[in-house]
């Protein structure tokens, strides 16, 4: 089959620049981080925006939380946390090479978990909204964990937290940092690729189609949802922890919780590559990536308007996004087959019949 | 925070003024929260965009006082400039995702927030900005009341505007379409209303509320170009709280929780007042949940 060859193009392409990117363009290898946190928002967002018909604002939320457990867990296994926000890095906490990775990883692990578990808990209250109210909702959470957040002293407030210092050179931060971002764009993908071909993604699916249907056919909907929502927190947090310590400082406002940044480029991410496709919120986060740093770069000052022009046009004139185009017009290269004048003659037959 | 609670037990007056100044600006967010209810019931969009257009209301008093006319003298044009605007994003914009899933609306009018944000951040400048009325403050109860009086001119037209935007609604040819359509778009259709004009008109009258709105808001209150985000969130607190047509909801609505977030602030600290916004739209959204779940028969 055609397809599976094209699929493995892709994956040869896709691998290939994750691998060779960085070497080739080292002084890139940030962006290209960068890029794959892109594809995991995207990636996350579609499991409930697309997959499920939940359009959600506020997952944002599980990022910047992310960020926060992993930026709290680093600090407060070795040092007061009060005490060391306080300070703003006044005095320099030192970090010793094995202090600074079991705490990355457990900061990490922690991150995921606690992200997964808030979502757990917030799934039953958001959940009973549909529609515009379960987005609004949801960005309220974000809205408002925000600014909590900032006032909130113990975790540094609105001055934050400056994370513990990589325990190498610059470019070796940068490179160690890409392997995690991009192993974990990996591993989410994969992940999902398979949630998706499970009796879960189809229930999923379902509840996109038609809520009540699927709740009449006993598929337990509020629980779909949930477990739908933690696996999506689960990935962002990992991803807040990852970009929390590539950044080196974090703040609530405009790092952890960027509710009309990040918050919005995920959702027009995979709207711009088709939702509710496993390859939509990839290819959408690479071509808005690269639209995004163009903008940034050459039309500095006009870059938001530039955004807000993209999702207007994406979502007016363009609602099916790259892989929805892309089904309609070669049906074939997903297995679809179309037969175009047998139809004709089949009725035909059976007139006569 | 307990200290401040003391305080407004000792000082009784010191309540008048939270809840004068509550209900002042309270009349501005119903303003604002009306005119999305009417887009939301009769069209059906979400418009996120609400809080830009009130900013952009603002502007236009502002821009009036720069050059040396008295800014409340503005609410002329800048009613008729919106209504303008409003009809142009009719066309271009909102008119391609009327009968679109919900979402599309919600998104499209948010990528619009943000192109007006940045053009108004483009054109005026990032600074907070203040449209001076030059009216003088009055005082009560010696002096520990202050009420300046453009409060009370606001107060006035806020009331002048709902009533003349109820006659319309009720009395005229098109506010009667606007309500047959808002009923059964399809059956109006069919009795010959041009249920697109009918749109396009509820549209631009949203955006010329929205204006008038932000006229006063620049002269009691400030106007920058990113504050329109709080705005948006407000009218939809207030509309999903009082509910969709229903007139004295909203404005009981509006009226509250301009004297929550006076209360909020007083009592948490500047800093919080708008998590009082958005934890009173959480609030409300749970709330009406525990409502529904009552209702639901289904097993969970």
């Amino acid at each position: 089959m055609s397809f599976s060859q094209r699929e493995k193009l892709t994956y040869a392409f896709l691998l290939g620049f994750g691998i060779l990117g960085p070497i080739l363009f080292p002084a890139y290898t940030f962006q290209i981080a960068v890029l794959w946190i892109m594809v995991l928002f995207a990636q996350t967002w579609d499991t409930m925006g697309g997959q499920m018909g939940y359009n959600s604002l506020g997952n944002i939320f599980f990022f910047g939380t992310g960020m926060y457990i992993c930026a709290i867990t680093q600090v407060g296994m070795f040092y007061d946390v009060g005490v060391y926000t306080a300070a703003h890095g006044a005095d320099k906490a030192v970090f010793t090479d094995t202090q600074y990775y079991i705490g990355l990883g457990v900061g990490l692990l922690l991150a995921a978990l606690g992200s997964a578990f808030l979502a757990a808990i917030l799934g039953w209250t958001v959940f009973g909204l549909r529609g515009p109210y379960f987005a609004i909702g949801t960005l309220a959470i974000a809205l408002s964990a925000g600014e909590l957040i900032g006032a909130w002293e113990w975790v540094g407030g609105g001055g934050g937290i400056a994370l513990p210092v990589y325990p190498g050179s610059g470019d070796g931060k940068s490179e160690f940092f890409y392997v995690l971002c991009f192993a974990s764009a990996i591993a989410t993908f994969a992940f999902l690729k398979w949630l998706y071909t499970t009796r879960f993604g189809l229930a999923l699916n379902a509840i996109r189609d038609d809520e009540d249907k699927a709740e009449a056919m006993g598929v337990h909907t509020l629980r779909h949802k949930t477990v739908a929502w933690t696996i999506s927190a689960f990935f962002l947090g990992i991803t807040g922890g990852l970009f929390g310590n590539m950044t080196g400082f974090i703040e609530p406002l405009e790092v952890a919780f960027p509710t009309i940044t990040f918050g919005i480029f995920m959702v027009a991410m995979a709207l711009l590559g088709g939702k509710g496709t496993l390859w939509g919120p990839v290819l959408g986060a690479i071509l808005f990536h690269i639209i995004k740093e163009t903008t940034w770069t050459y039309f500095l000052g006009w870059q938001w308007i530039a955004l807000g022009v993209i999702i207007i046009v994406n979502v007016v004139f363009f609602q099916q996004g790259i892989m929805g185009y892309l089904e309609d017009k070669y049906p074939h290269w997903f297995g679809v087959e179309v037969e175009e004048s047998n139809a004709i003659d089949d009725q035909a037959k059976e007139a006569t019949q | 925070m307990l200290d401040n609670i003391n305080l407004l037990v000792l000082a009784p007056l010191l309540n008048i003024q939270l809840l004068l100044d509550g209900l002042f600006i309270g009349a501005i967010f119903a303003l604002a929260a009306y005119g999305l209810a009417l887009v939301w019931g009769v069209m059906n969009v979400k418009n996120l965009a609400q809080g830009e257009f009130v900013i952009m209301g603002g502007y236009f008093a502002w821009y009036a006082g720069s050059i040396g006319i008295h800014p409340i003298l503005s609410m002329p044009v800048a009613i008729v400039g919106m209504f303008a605007f409003g009809w142009v994003t009719y066309r271009l914009i909102i008119s391609r995702v009327v009968d679109k899933d919900m979402f599309i609306s919600l998104l499209a009018t948010f990528g619009l927030a943000i192109v007006i944000q940045q053009g108004l951040n483009l054109a005026f400048g990032p600074e907070v900005q203040i449209a001076e009325s030059g009216f003088d403050t009055k005082e009560f109860f010696d002096g520990s009341v202050t009420v300046a009086t453009i409060k009370f001119i606001s107060f006035i037209i806020c009331i002048v505007l709902a009533v003349a935007v109820v006659l319309f609604m009720k009395k005229s040819r098109m506010g009667q379409a606007i309500r047959a359509t808002s009923q059964d778009a399809r059956a109006a259709k069919v009795m010959g209303i041009d249920t697109d004009r009918v749109y396009a008109f509820t549209y631009a009258l949203n955006c010329a509320i929205c204006g008038a709105a932000g006229v006063m808001i620049s002269m009691i209150w400030v106007i920058q170009p990113f504050y329109g985000v709080p705005h948006s969130i407000r009218s939809f607190v207030i509309v999903v709280a009082a509910g969709l047509g229903n007139l004295p909801g909203v404005v009981m609505a509006a009226l509250g929780l301009g004297v929550a977030e006076q209360y909020g602030g007083f009592v948490f600290g500047a800093e919080l007042q708008q998590v009082t916004v958005v934890g009173l739209l959480l609030a409300v959204l749970v709330w009406r949940q525990v409502q529904m779940r009552r209702n639901r028969q289904a097993v969970q």
